[in-house]
């Protein structure tokens, strides 16, 4: 009896498949079932899998936030009451609502600037023109840049060390034993402790009458890619040492230079252990990023809550818990992001 | 004077007592465009010598000479071809081949070299499959890579281990004869091959050398195979020498099995001297 094959999915439709391929990749894997319930393919098993995917953690969710509203209700605080997911909300727009406004005074500053020189060099084309910079504070929205920049210069800075750290202890014994002993006792330290280490050095080298960065971007900076380097250096290491005995012969027989087996062999064999490790680096750096900034006075999360801390306004607490779940988002996505790149980066290698 | 001289090779892999004597006293010459292989089952220490011949594995005693020059470490005109493919997987077939042109032939341009690995693979007939990872070719067509990467750096020797272990019976026949056409007068390589096929050494070689069994394997008396290369399939089953010659690897191959059956693992009787092995080519028809 012949077996009716299905018909194959057209262009459109493979397309549509990488393309859920890497939603899955980035762990928006619900994506799939709603995608496959739009094309009617057996609905039932797509249901069931949505609510698994989607359903039960926004049940949990909402379960989380109905025992958070009437837990928040039963403790007193010097600060007030602890604020429930209603408040954080509300101060959520507030600083939104802030951001907005400072734009705004942003841009009619910098226009009447505009409107005033216009009028100086109508009256007198040679006229000087002025240049002011306009000195409002941060807003929530700059802050939370502020730290993205922040973390990212530590993350780049921690790569540039820890990667060919990891490379040389990988291919060489006896530089591993070396460093092993400082890769043990540096792992664990916290950046509280690193902190003041760090700003007593940058102070004395770093002396200049106009600088580029602020000493405390540079003091946070630091922190985090003291902090961060670790799981770079060992999963790299580890990705080095186990490559494959056939490549390494492969190198070997071929007779390549060193820069060739380093770059066309050892390198892209380690890669996806190298991305671990920059992942979970990425990971620790912005944990690291808050304690640091509150610290060096960074003006970026870690500030904020150091700032609101100390304000002790009737808003507090809840500004606190706003800069409580944008860390927590932003390190969700931060993770996502390096995932799906190191998943792409395993997938490339034929792994 | 042979182009591979090897003499009193001896290896052993583990210290004391858990020492494992791998290879004792082996002495094995080729001359320049021979084709030797071989011959012998599951670790005898097969790839061990080819990996001393060529210079990737230290010996412990003995000498291996290239032309009267001693062997320390890979020559530039010495070409391997894996048991297992070895090709970068992160590369195209064309730029693996590239890679060992560019290694081989560093003065020459890139556009040159790249040129060169496409003439090779043509050869071997990869011409539309250039641009493919390996993860995309098939086992047969992978080999095919690593013996076109072999030929492609121009070798005066060419060390094969096992080239076609790994593949289904079909695709190694196909292959074998593929590889008999390449090393054909018209190209003349000094080739040892290790196989576990007689038939396939059979196939392509002018000298057999029968390994015995390990441990402290030795090498038996050459065969020798005086047909004219490259060689057709009927010849294993309708050729007199062939079958002939096919007869003696065979009984070499299970005297040295009962040999190492009698005497028990690991002891070596100490009244049983091993065959010796011949340092000369045995004489063979022009």
């Amino acid at each position: 009896m012949a077996v009716k094959e299905p018909p194959a999915p057209g262009p459109a439709l493979r397309v549509l498949d990488r393309l859920l391929d890497v939603f899955a990749l980035a762990g928006l894997g619900f994506v799939t079932p709603v995608v496959r319930l739009v094309r009617g393919d057996s609905p039932r098993a797509q249901v069931m899998e949505l609510w698994r995917l989607l359903g039960i953690p926004l049940l949990a969710i909402l379960v989380f936030l109905l025992l958070w509203s009437r837990m928040s209700a039963a403790v007193e605080t010097s600060l007030g009451q602890i604020p429930g997911p209603v408040a954080v909300w509300e101060q959520t727009r507030v600083l939104w609502a802030d951001h907005h406004a400072e734009r705004a005074k942003a841009a009619a500053f910098y226009e009447r600037l505009a409107q005033r020189n216009a009028d100086l060099l109508a009256a007198d084309a040679s006229a000087e023109v002025v240049s002011m910079t306009y000195t409002g504070k941060p807003t929530y929205v700059d802050q939370i840049f502020t730290s993205l920049k922040t973390v990212f210069t530590g993350f780049l800075l921690a790569s540039l060390i820890a990667i060919p750290l990891g490379i040389l202890c990988g291919l060489s014994p006896t530089f591993s034993a070396g460093l092993n002993p400082f890769i043990q006792i540096f792992r664990p330290v916290s950046p509280l402790a690193w902190l003041p280490v760090v700003t007593m050095i940058v102070s004395a080298v770093y002396v200049s009458a106009d600088p580029m960065f602020a000493k405390s971007f540079i003091n946070s900076a630091i922190t985090v890619a003291l902090c961060s380097l670790w799981p770079t250096v060992i999963n790299t290491a580890l990705g080095v040492s186990s490559i494959d005995r056939d490549l390494l012969n492969v190198a070997r027989v071929l007779r390549l230079k060193w820069t060739t087996k380093l770059f066309k062999v050892v390198i892209p064999s380690s890669l996806p252990l190298i991305f671990t490790g920059l992942r979970l680096s990425l990971g620790v750096g912005w944990m690291v990023l808050i304690a640091a900034e509150m610290l060096a006075q960074n003006p970026g999360l870690g500030k904020f809550v150091w700032d609101e801390f100390q304000n002790g306004s009737s808003d507090s607490l809840s500004r606190i818990m706003v800069a409580v779940f944008t860390v927590g988002i932003i390190g969700f996505l931060l993770d996502r992001v390096m995932l799906t790149v190191q998943t792409l980066v395993a997938f490339d290698r034929g792994r | 004077m042979a182009l591979i001289e090897a003499s009193g090779i001896s290896k052993s892999f583990g210290a004391g007592s858990r020492a494992r004597h791998v290879l004792d006293d082996v002495s094995l010459a080729v001359d320049r465009g021979e084709f030797v292989s071989i011959a012998g089952p599951m670790g005898s220490g097969k790839s061990t010598l080819l990996g001393i011949l060529a210079g990737l594995i230290p010996r412990d005693r003995g000498t291996v000479r290239i032309d009267g020059a001693p062997v320390r470490d890979l020559r530039r005109d010495t070409a391997f071809v894996f048991q297992n493919y070895s090709l970068l997987p992160w590369f195209s077939a064309l730029e693996n081949v590239r890679l060992a042109v560019g290694a081989a032939f560093p003065g020459r341009p890139r556009a040159a070299q790249r040129d060169q690995a496409q003439e090779v693979l043509e050869l071997v007939g990869l011409g539309n499959a250039l641009h493919r990872r390996p993860g995309q070719l098939s086992g047969g067509m992978r080999q095919r890579v690593a013996i076109a990467r072999a030929f492609a750096i121009e070798p005066e020797i060419l060390l094969l281990d096992e080239p076609f272990g790994a593949l289904d019976a079909l695709t190694r026949e196909t292959l074998q004869l593929e590889l008999a056409k390449l090393c054909s007068p018209g190209r003349p390589v000094t080739t040892v091959m290790i196989t576990n096929s007689v038939d396939e050494a059979i196939l392509m070689s002018d000298r057999i050398v029968p390994l015995s069994h390990g441990p402290g394997a030795t090498l038996g008396a050459p065969i020798a195979v005086a047909l004219p290369r490259p060689r057709t399939k009927a010849i294993l089953t309708h050729d007199r020498e062939a079958l002939h010659a096919r007869a003696q690897v065979i009984e070499a191959l299970t005297a040295s099995f009962a040999r190492q059956a009698g005497r028990g693992r690991g002891r070596r009787a100490p009244a049983e001297a091993p065959v010796p092995c011949a340092l000369a080519p045995l004489e063979t028809e022009p």
